[in-house]
């Protein structure tokens, strides 16, 4: 029969792979000077919204592509190529999220030139994308005003995952009597000095100091780089 | 609901590791953290489904799950958050967002047998 039963100490982390291919993906991004923000929300938050708008407003200033994730259609990209940025649709399947070797897979051999900025929007889902590493320099957490203030408190771990919140759909706000300060109250609560902007891609409120921000992480980044 | 693929890259990583070192894998020991994006309960369920057929077929995952630990730059001391829905020191009640545990997702141990003479599975 089978010998003695013995405990062997090991330190794997699990996600180990995607954390490396995540790593190698961040340098090549740093020595190339682009700047990469991923966006997670839940589905219909207004991440494609979001990303439309801004693509349109960067782009006259600045070199922009994307990558969408979406379970089965490619409507996003439909809809994002029309802001004349190079767009590229990634369908998961079946799977919920993104993972680093995805983004790899799809940046091989698309030649989009030089960039500024990547943005990156994941599957439409608040709990499985916090546990991957994309290779990002800034997450976004979307979340619409529609989706009740207590979001941040039901899903904690993606709102810790990422670096900044935007709050979307504020052209609803009166509608939905939407309570600022609750929601400000609560995403403190869970990622305390989270930065917060408040914007509507409808109206375009709220855009042009969100999008201030990203272009100041970018000059970060090249100044950095040129070091 | 990913706990499935993570389920399948613990059974990959365990079962390397038993061939790499010949032995028979009993139970996989690992330690989770709430802010890895990982419920215990699922990946439980999807440990069974993503070992069968496999050498891991009957072996048991044992998740040992750690709290988070937050940095308190008021007290300089290391805190144990209670509620991952409220990031404040216990003791002095300022927000800190310095999470030094609770992100762990990683096989920390196996239970093990030498694989039998008797009846050598795959030996070379």
């Amino acid at each position: 029969m089978s010998a003695e039963p013995r405990l062997l100490e090991v330190r794997k982390n699990v996600l180990k792979q995607n954390d490396m291919v995540a790593r190698s993906l961040r340098e090549r991004f740093r020595e190339r000077g682009i700047y990469v923000v991923s966006l997670v929300s839940s589905p219909g938050a207004g991440k494609t919204a979001f990303l439309e708008r801004t693509l349109t407003l960067l782009r006259p200033q600045f070199r922009v592509a994307a990558l969408v994730g979406d379970l089965a259609t490619d409507n996003d990209a439909i809809r994002l190529a029309r802001t004349q940025a190079p767009v590229k649709q990634i369908t998961t399947g079946t799977l919920c999220h993104l993972e680093a070797s995805m983004v790899e897979e799809e940046l091989s051999g698309w030649d989009v030139g030089d960039l500024d900025f990547l943005f990156i929007e994941n599957v439409g889902n608040l709990v499985c994308p916090s546990s991957y590493d994309l290779g990002e320099n800034l997450r976004l957490v979307l979340l619409s005003v529609t989706e009740g203030e207590d979001k941040p408190l039901k899903y904690p771990t993606i709102f810790n995952s990422a670096d900044v919140a935007v709050i979307t759909k504020i052209d609803l706000a009166q509608a939905v009597e939407y309570d600022e300060d609750t929601l400000r109250m609560n995403i403190q609560a869970v990622r305390p000095g989270m930065r917060q902007f408040a914007v509507s891609a409808k109206t375009g409120a709220g855009m042009q100091e969100c999008l201030q921000f990203l272009s100041d992480r970018h000059a970060e980044l090249a100044q950095k780089t040129q070091v | 609901m990913h706990e499935l693929s993570i389920a399948m890259s613990i059974v990959d990583m365990a079962q390397e590791e038993a061939e790499r070192r010949n032995v028979r894998i009993d139970a996989v020991h690992l330690e989770l953290g709430p802010l890895s994006g990982v419920v215990a309960d699922a990946l439980l369920i999807s440990y069974e489904a993503a070992s069968s057929g496999t050498r891991l077929e009957g072996s048991k995952l044992v998740i040992k799950e750690v709290p988070i630990e937050v940095y308190c730059p008021v007290c300089d001391a290391q805190r144990t958050l209670s509620s991952m829905q409220w990031f404040c020191c216990p003791e002095c009640g300022t927000p800190t967002a310095d999470v030094i545990h609770g992100k762990e997702l990683a096989i920390i141990a196996l239970e093990v047998r030498d694989e039998c003479r008797t009846a050598p599975v795959g030996s070379t």
